[in-house]
């Protein structure tokens, strides 16, 4: 990426952050409070999670049984499948059955899948009249615009914005101003569309193989109006909705609305199995007693594929086939919950899921405008239903777009600092961030000579125009002293040590915070542990985090080499920096052997996890340290898993604990750092900010750190093990 | 959980929904339902031992303009999920599924017997009528809703008002 580029993505993100943002936000917000809430008092949350993959799992795997299998059962039902290749042929054989029907009319009930292929724009071109009666869906449709978000299409309208557009379009006699005013006034409208409709459209949550069922999830009603009024009605679905039969559907019932908007259920389930026996409506034969039996009814299911055989052929893009549409993914995105799906997501699917969609359907290169927006803090993973790994979907996607670039005549300017085996051509932005574990080695070797270098008058602007590095974020001071050259000159054991533990030295706190290391050994010591130290090691965290998954496998194997002995003698190893230890419990089962990344998950633990339990066994601690704290966890961390002991040992040295409520800080690595993602990067850090001023802070990681430094005028906060070893000597003494 | 407790949880539940419950015996339903119906109403046949709306002013001839006037539908359900609240509509060729979703209320009539545990139980209950043959029908909780006006509202393409009666009959 260029700079002139990068100035665009952070104009075009300016500017949908001025139009979208705050509406997006307040909305996302309201949703997610929900989810949670709902979520947590749901006791078979995790049960039905693990059913839902497994189904999703089995179907994908089957699907061309279940295709035949539905094929059949419509057919014997009375209806007709049609299974079309792309979105050209579904669109042409739903023109053919208006066509048919002689029909002009058309009503159509909230389908992503319809608007993946502009089945609307196709009819409408034919001649059709053809209305969306999903209230967000209609809104869109009048402003013509694409939808912001796969569950709430409007999302980023604000209700005076709605009022305007109905008030400019359709000129009422008086103007429409209130939520209930503007919804009277769609029904109204809408309302008489579908008693004219010659055809409905709907689309499929589920589609129920053996029996050749229907599931419409909606709150609306107009899902029902629009299969059931019109004598014809056409399913159109992704031939990834379907599951075997009604045995199947339960888990998916809980957890759909649970995590789309936080129901219980939604106010609707349709279980249709059409041609149903509900009597049409013919409104031009207003008093003509409606009788089922002189009935015409027609069903067609359109089955598409659009490149969906091809993503389930795909290892990594498979998954994406699991996804029951949900939102929950972008809703628990701190930078979507700035942006919305305008700047975040393709031209239908948004979000972190959107990735795995868009690139799936129209290849990586398609997903270039939003893909870097997946900053990997893995909060979207533990919302998911399905349990789909969508920062690994995008990181992937990140990788096949590094690879599909061509060279860049200035990559030689930095191909020093760059010695990764990537192809040629990667975006060298990405270069720089991916190999940070280079720029910093020799960085240190020159500080304090680099740190003097780096305040030099138009450094900033050189950092800026080269990588990319936003010249309004100050960059971390390098140590005068390395944790590891500390150690040299500090590696004594105390004699009554009987278990050796390993400290796993990463970059940031050898070249960086080289405090919180030092800390660690000498807490480690304290509580009578023999302490041996690991190389500096990079863990592949940065160059995985620019899509660069050769480096990060080559760094994953060097520290899977480095801790074979102390994993092999039993010998925990322990690690301060929390991204790196989520990456070992998770992304390593993907760059390494399964046995290999077990033994190291099993092998490893976060420091305080480790001496959290050693702590609170001092039942003799009484009221040792006081006071109220602030601990921000780190995204990763929190997914993983490890956020608790932290707390627990703050608590257990006499702490009030408080723990942060955002999905992330914003920084999320190098993003904050990127000159076209700052803004969005300190908008997201904006929500945090309020929760750590004013008040001592603790940080877990090196990114946070910075990201909290710069929230709060330059004080970075210490890692947790830096107070939990004060507060343990104290109470030693 | 016995049949009473369940009966108690579903009323709990459909309250939490917006949901009005009025429980009421079969030789007072026509009483019952005089409290609940805002008139014209359309209705369809209830399978009810002893409860008709032949004695009660709810047009059961229906048209599709008196559908579109009614104020009320009268349905029977086929049953209700206690935990939820919830009501099974069972698309019939009398017209259940449209007589409860077009006028802006809906009286659901529910036989206090038919009450599932769950949504399991409700789904698998489902599920034998589907392993009969072809079946459809609509899980319904609550009022119809959006959000997309920029706040919450009820009704919308369907009722902004729903009432059970639960007829005790046993």
């Amino acid at each position: 990426m260029t700079e002139e580029s990068r100035g665009q993505t952070a104009a075009h993100i300016r500017d949908v952050m001025t139009t979208d943002g705050a509406a997006v936000n307040e909305q996302i917000r309201n949703l997610n409070a929900n989810r949670y809430e709902s979520v947590a008092a749901f006791d078979d949350y995790e049960t039905c999670r693990e059913r839902a993959r497994e189904i999703k799992e089995r179907a994908i795997e089957n699907l061309p049984t279940l295709i035949e299998t539905v094929t059949e059962q419509v057919e014997a039902n009375g209806g007709h499948v049609h299974v079309a290749t792309d979105g050209a042929a579904a669109n042409r054989y739903v023109q053919d059955v208006l066509d048919e029907q002689a029909g002009e009319t058309v009503v159509k009930s909230k389908s992503m899948t319809t608007e993946e292929i502009g089945l609307r724009e196709h009819l409408a071109e034919a001649g059709a009249d053809v209305f969306e009666t999903d209230l967000g869906e209609f809104v869109i449709q009048l402003a013509e615009e694409s939808p912001s978000h796969i569950v709430g299409p409007s999302l980023h309208k604000s209700r005076e914005e709605i009022a305007t557009l109905f008030n400019e379009q359709f000129d009422p006699d008086s103007p429409l101003e209130t939520p209930a005013e503007l919804t009277a006034f769609a029904r109204e409208y809408l309302g008489e569309r579908m008693k004219e409709a010659d055809l409905g459209i709907t689309g499929a949550n589920f589609v129920l193989a053996e029996s050749g069922s229907v599931v419409l999830v909606t709150n609306e009603g107009n899902a029902r109006k629009s299969a059931v009024v019109p004598d014809t009605h056409v399913a159109v679905a992704g031939i990834e909705k379907l599951i075997p039969s009604i045995e199947e559907l339960h888990p998916f019932l809980e957890l759909i609305a649970r995590s789309a908007t936080g129901q219980d259920i939604a106010q609707y389930v349709s279980l249709l199995t059409p041609p149903v026996e509900s009597p049409t409506l013919d409104f031009d034969r207003p008093d003509q007693p409606i009788d089922a039996t002189d009935d015409d009814r027609e069903f067609h299911l359109v089955l598409l594929d659009n490149g969906r055989t091809a993503m389930r052929e795909d290892p990594h893009l498979r998954e994406t086939l699991y996804c029951i549409r949900c939102g929950a993914c972008l809703n628990s995105c701190a930078n979507f919950q700035q942006v919305g799906g305008h700047a975040f997501g393709g031209d239908t699917y948004t979000g972190g899921i959107g990735t795995g969609w868009v690139a799936g359907l129209d290849g990586p290169d398609a997903t270039a405008a939003f893909n870097d927006l997946c900053t990997s803090c893995s909060r979207c993973v533990p919302n998911c239903p399905v349990k789909i790994d969508i920062p690994w979907i995008n990181t992937v996607v990140r990788d096949r777009r590094n690879n599909g670039n061509t060279p860049d005549a200035v990559d030689h300017l930095i191909d020093p600092l760059v010695p990764d085996q990537e192809s040629t051509g990667l975006d060298r932005q990405k270069r720089f961030f991916g190999n940070i574990d280079t720029v910093l080695r020799l960085g240190s070797a020159l500080a304090p000579v680099s740190n003097w270098a780096l305040s030099l008058p138009g450094v900033d602007r050189l950092l800026e125009s080269t990588v990319g590095i936003d010249r309004r974020r100050s960059l971390p001071q390098l140590a005068t002293e390395t944790f590891r050259s500390w150690w040299a000159d500090h590696h004594e054991d105390p004699d009554s040590a009987d278990t050796t533990v390993h400290l796993f030295v990463d970059l940031y706190t050898n070249y960086l915070y080289p405090e919180r290391g030092k800390a660690a050994v000498r807490l480690l010591r304290e509580l009578d542990l023999s302490v041996e130290v690991t190389p500096v090691l990079p863990s592949g965290r940065a160059p995985l985090s620019q899509g660069m998954i050769t480096t990060a496998t080559e760094q994953a194997n060097e520290v899977a080499e480095a801790l074979e002995s102390p994993i092999a003698a039993d010998e925990p190893v322990l690690v301060i920096e929390p991204s790196d230890l989520a990456l070992f419990r998770s992304e390593y089962s993907k760059l390494l052997p399964t046995e290999t990344a077990a033994k190291i998950d099993a092998g490893t633990a976060g420091i305080l996890e480790y001496v959290s339990p050693l702590i609170k066994s001092h039942t003799e601690i009484e009221s040792g340290a006081s006071g109220e704290i602030v601990f921000h966890s780190n995204c990763q961390q929190r997914t993983a898993g490890f956020e608790e002991p932290t707390v627990e040992a703050l608590e257990a040295l006499g702490y009030d604990v408080r723990t942060t409520d955002v999905e992330c800080c914003g920084m999320a690595g190098s993003f904050g750092y990127k000159s076209q993602y700052y803004e969005l990067s300190m908008a997201v850090g904006d929500d945090l900010e309020p929760q750590v001023a004013d008040t001592d802070v603790l940080a877990s990681g090196t990114s946070c750190v910075a990201q909290i430094g710069s929230l709060t005028d330059g004080d970075e906060p210490p890692h947790p093990v830096e107070l939990v070893e004060r507060a343990w000597a104290e109470h030693r003494s | 959980m016995d049949a009473g407790a369940e009966r108690t949880q579903f009323e709990t539940a459909a309250a939490d929904h917006d949901v009005t419950v009025t429980r009421t015996r079969a030789a007072n339903f026509a009483s019952t339902l005089e409290g609940v119906v805002e008139y014209p109403a359309v209705g369809v046949s209830l399978p009810i031992d002893g409860v008709s709306l032949a004695d009660t002013a709810v047009e059961t001839t229906l048209t599709p303009a008196k559908l579109d006037t009614a104020r009320t539908g009268v349905t029977p359900v086929s049953f209700g999920i206690a935990t939820l609240g919830t009501v099974f509509i069972e698309s019939t060729t009398d017209g259940a599924e449209p007589v409860s979703l077009f006028p802006e209320r809906h009286v659901a009539v529910l036989a206090a017997s038919d009450v599932c545990p769950d949504l399991a139980a409700a789904v698998d209950r489902f599920g034998e009528e589907l392993a009969a043959g072809p079946s459809s029908g609509i899980f319904a909780t609550g009022p119809s809703a959006t959000a997309d006006m920029g706040g919450h509202v009820q009704g919308v393409h369907g009722p902004s008002d729903v009432h059970v009666i639960v007829v005790d009959d046993r």
